[in-house]
């Protein structure tokens, strides 16, 4: 089976988001997709899985030209998607969901026996016996969520399995199984449009990629005769010099130190120090505690046990607001969810911690915040047409940016940045570093908690290694390397330097 | 159209649909356009009006407030008995809203450190403070103040024309309108409606602002039971029963969304105009009140189902 879109247009009022895109995909393959944010990915996809409706185009399948007007069409033509964020329904259960809109029946009441029997069949089928088809979705993990949502597409009869950042929140472990089940399906004839920022992943597991750029096809490689740096070139159409930019470190006092720290059930004995200037970047495998550290830091989670000292005076942080006025800033790691009022302008967000700044007697003077906005818009380089914009209109970048923008808008002392790139194109992360190594190099003290181990290990001297909410090593960046701090987030040698 | 024209537009469809329906009204109508009959009209929609600017900010944090009416009731009879104990009327009045601003304040304690949700929560000392004003007034009306101060609150008039309360209710609708657009306090009220979680993180002391929302939600409807209380030289442990829908309707109409964040305090006005002008206008055509009923809400549905269709 093969898929062609051609000639694929699509505007959102008087925004033209797609431009004549050509796209195909053929059995048996595992097609990247990728592109910048605001390239064009998302929508392309659901068009094809019959979201939206092309204003312009065709969609051939086998030859033959189809008509998706619908994601009922879409799943009639055997075109199914994952979507990052999880379509389960939380409160039913895996067999529940599986088996949703089309259960097994017998005189009209449903057949809980045979539902169960093939549930079973079909989490066998794909590698995962080992989920309940009883058990209540939300109390899965996310590996195994995403894996009932593929068994889901498969029982469905999909040859066409459209995944969208599957990876983003899954452990290594999950990973890998994962990426084992993409084979299968593959062997099986299944084809895999995989969009995704993960530059290794997509080198490790695709056969081709195809790339967007605003809204128009770029070009399409085979894995095999293309490179990182091409690829790159080809999704931001210039070059961005180095992935990490260099910088010169000079770490000066300690600003913060933190000895024997502990929360409720998390994490315990956590001691690190950070000097002005200097990035402590926090390594580990997803859930092993890296987030509650900043968490309790910050004062959103409670203190159960230790002692943190902020240029040598004891640090008691009751709540965010504490933290705050102590000169912490905490860009947190889900943008949408704790980082951005959505609704809210650009400008809003901006001065959302520091409008106390900004006011007498509680009263904004609006002069003052927007000159401060538009400085900050400028500095950082945000790009938005206008501040009073909504937040949401934003590529994912500059969204990352507003929230860095809202953090900066007075200097900190110390920096907490929790996966401070997620979901940012390239574009915008080599931005982002920059903005980093700005801010180490005025003196801030900064620590870092990344999922991407190049990340750390780049932009990071030295690099705190988390595992099961206990420290298992502490390195030196310059004489770390992947194998040592895997092995320490892995629970290998622990070995502190 | 660019976007921002149309969210200008969507923004004042509630004044647009006011416009309309005192248009059709006034050609109906002979009545309706006097200068006596619009006065009229906005004294009667002032006690709704104050109490929905304080369901206003309720509504922009995401919460509901369905014990208006009863705070309302229960401050009512709380000041007609201090003024029959020979009590300083004024005083007495002040104490009546500093006791509705308690129950509300009462109401956002329990909300957002006893982490109840708003609709329980509420609905709950809905039920409580309409007891207790049946059990402090003994169940029957309090009646007869004799103090023309008191009846100067709800029934004055300012320069022989204009209608106290409506001073009361224009005065509170600049207070409001700048509190929300000009002060910290109220960035904060919009931006814990629109992401509780995400102001929290940036330092904005959430709970402290749901509890200072419902004091003021308090105090308005106490205000709006001051002003019922005067007019009727009376105060009814059973009056504003059912309130709490009129000031819901006329925050949902002006467009502010039920799930928090967005609105503003004009809108409320103008939509709690909307819901005074249509009862006055259907009562000067001689609509039967059955209908009238049917009326309004097809109205307000209406209203929904275009604003939601402008958003698309």
């Amino acid at each position: 089976m093969t898929v062609s879109m051609r000639g694929i247009c699509k505007a959102f009022g008087p925004v033209k988001v797609l431009e004549s895109v050509d796209f195909a995909v053929a059995a048996g393959e595992i097609h990247a997709l990728m592109g910048e944010n605001g390239a064009g990915k998302s929508t392309l996809m659901k068009i094809l899985s019959g979201v939206y409706k092309a204003d312009a185009g065709e969609i051939v399948i086998d030859g033959r030209p189809a008509q998706i007007r619908s994601t009922r069409d879409a799943e009639s033509h055997g075109i199914a998607i994952i979507h990052q964020e999880l379509n389960l329904i939380p409160q039913l259960t895996v067999m529940e969901n599986l088996f949703l809109g089309r259960e097994p029946s017998r005189f009209g009441l449903i057949d809980h026996a045979r539902m169960r029997r093939e549930a079973e069949t079909q989490l066998k089928a794909l590698g995962a016996g080992g989920i309940d088809p009883a058990a209540e979705a939300g109390s899965l993990s996310i590996g195994q969520q995403q894996m009932v949502e593929i068994a889901k597409a498969l029982a469905m009869r999909a040859r066409v399995l459209i995944m969208d950042e599957p990876t983003a929140a899954l452990t290594d472990r999950e990973i890998e199984v994962l990426f084992g089940l993409m084979r299968q399906l593959q062997a099986q004839g299944v084809a895999i449009v995989y969009v995704s920022h993960r530059m290794e992943e997509i080198f490790r597991i695709c056969d081709k990629i195809s790339v967007l750029r605003d809204g128009c096809f770029v070009g399409e490689r085979r894995i095999a005769d293309t490179g990182f740096d091409e690829v790159v070139h080809l999704m931001v159409g210039r070059e961005i010099g180095d992935r990490f930019p260099r910088r010169e470190s000079r770490p000066g006092e300690v600003k913060l130190s933190v000895r024997g720290l502990a929360d409720h059930g998390h994490v315990r004995d956590i001691s690190f120090d950070v000097r002005a200037g200097e990035v402590l970047g926090v390594a580990g495998l997803m859930g092993a505690g890296r987030s509650e550290i900043l968490k309790t830091l910050f004062g959103v989670n409670p203190r159960a046990a230790g002692e943190v000292m902020l240029d040598g005076q004891p640090l008691t942080v009751r709540h965010p607001g504490d933290a705050i006025a102590a000169g912490i800033a905490f860009v947190t790691e889900d943008r949408k969810g704790q980082g951005l009022v959505l609704g809210m302008s650009v400008r809003e967000n901006t001065t959302l911690v520091h409008l106390g700044k900004h006011a007498r007697a509680g009263m904004v003077n609006a002069a003052s915040e927007r000159a401060a906005v538009d400085g900050l818009i400028k500095q950082l380089r945000i790009r938005t047409r206008d501040a009073e914009l909504d937040v949401k209109s934003l590529s994912g970048g500059n969204q990352q940016k507003v929230v860095f923008a809202k953090w900066l808008a007075e200097p900190p002392r110390v920096l907490l940045l929790d996966e401070p790139t997620r979901g940012v194109d390239v574009g915008g992360k080599a931005e982002i570093y920059h903005i980093i190594n700005q801010l180490a190099a005025a003196g801030v003290a900064i620590v870092m908690v990344s999922s991407e181990l190049p990340e750390v290990m780049a932009m990071s001297d030295r690099i705190l290694v988390i595992h099961e909410g206990r420290q298992t090593g502490l390195f030196d960046a310059a004489g770390a390397t992947q194998e040592t701090i895997m092995a320490a987030a892995t629970g290998g040698d622990a070995q502190a330097a | 159209m660019t976007p921002q024209q149309k969210a200008t537009l969507q923004k004042l469809g509630p004044f647009i649909a006011l416009v309309i329906v005192s248009v059709g009204l006034a050609v109906l109508s002979p009545d309706f356009l006097t200068m006596g009959n619009l006065l009229n009209v906005m004294r009667q929609v002032s006690i709704n009006a104050l109490i929905a600017f304080g369901m206003t900010l309720v509504i922009l944090l995401g919460g509901i407030d369905l014990s208006v009416g009863s705070i309302l009731a229960l401050s009512s009879v709380t000041i007609a008995t201090l003024i029959q104990s020979g009590l300083d009327p004024l005083l007495a009045t002040l104490l009546g809203v500093l006791a509705g601003a308690a129950m509300g304040f009462a109401n956002g304690l329990v909300i957002s450190k006893g982490k109840v949700a708003p609709f329980i929560a509420t609905l709950a000392s809905m039920t409580i403070l309409r007891g207790l004003s049946l059990v402090v007034s003994g169940g029957s009306p309090i009646t007869g103040f004799n103090s023309d101060l008191f009846s100067l609150l709800g029934g004055g008039y300012v320069a022989g024309l204009i209608p106290v309360p409506v001073v009361w209710m224009l005065v509170m609708f600049g207070l409001f309108a700048f509190l929300l657009k000009k002060t910290v306090f109220g960035r904060h009220v919009y931006a814990t409606g629109g992401n509780e979680e995400a102001a929290r993180l940036s330092g904005v002391k959430v709970d402290r602002i749901k509890v200072w929302v419902y004091t003021l939600s308090g105090a308005m409807s106490a205000m709006a039971g001051v002003i019922l209380t005067s007019r009727l030289n009376s105060a009814q442990p059973t009056a504003g029963t059912g309130y709490e829908l009129d000031a819901i309707a006329a925050v949902v109409l002006g467009g502010t969304s039920l799930t928090g964040g967005r609105g503003w305090i004009f809108g409320t006005l103008m939509g709690a105009l909307l819901i005074g002008v249509l009862n006055n206008g259907l009562n000067l055509l001689g609509v039967s009140s059955f209908y009238q009923q049917v009326i309004k809400g097809v109205v307000i549905l209406l209203a929904v189902l275009i604003d939601r269709s402008g958003k698309k």
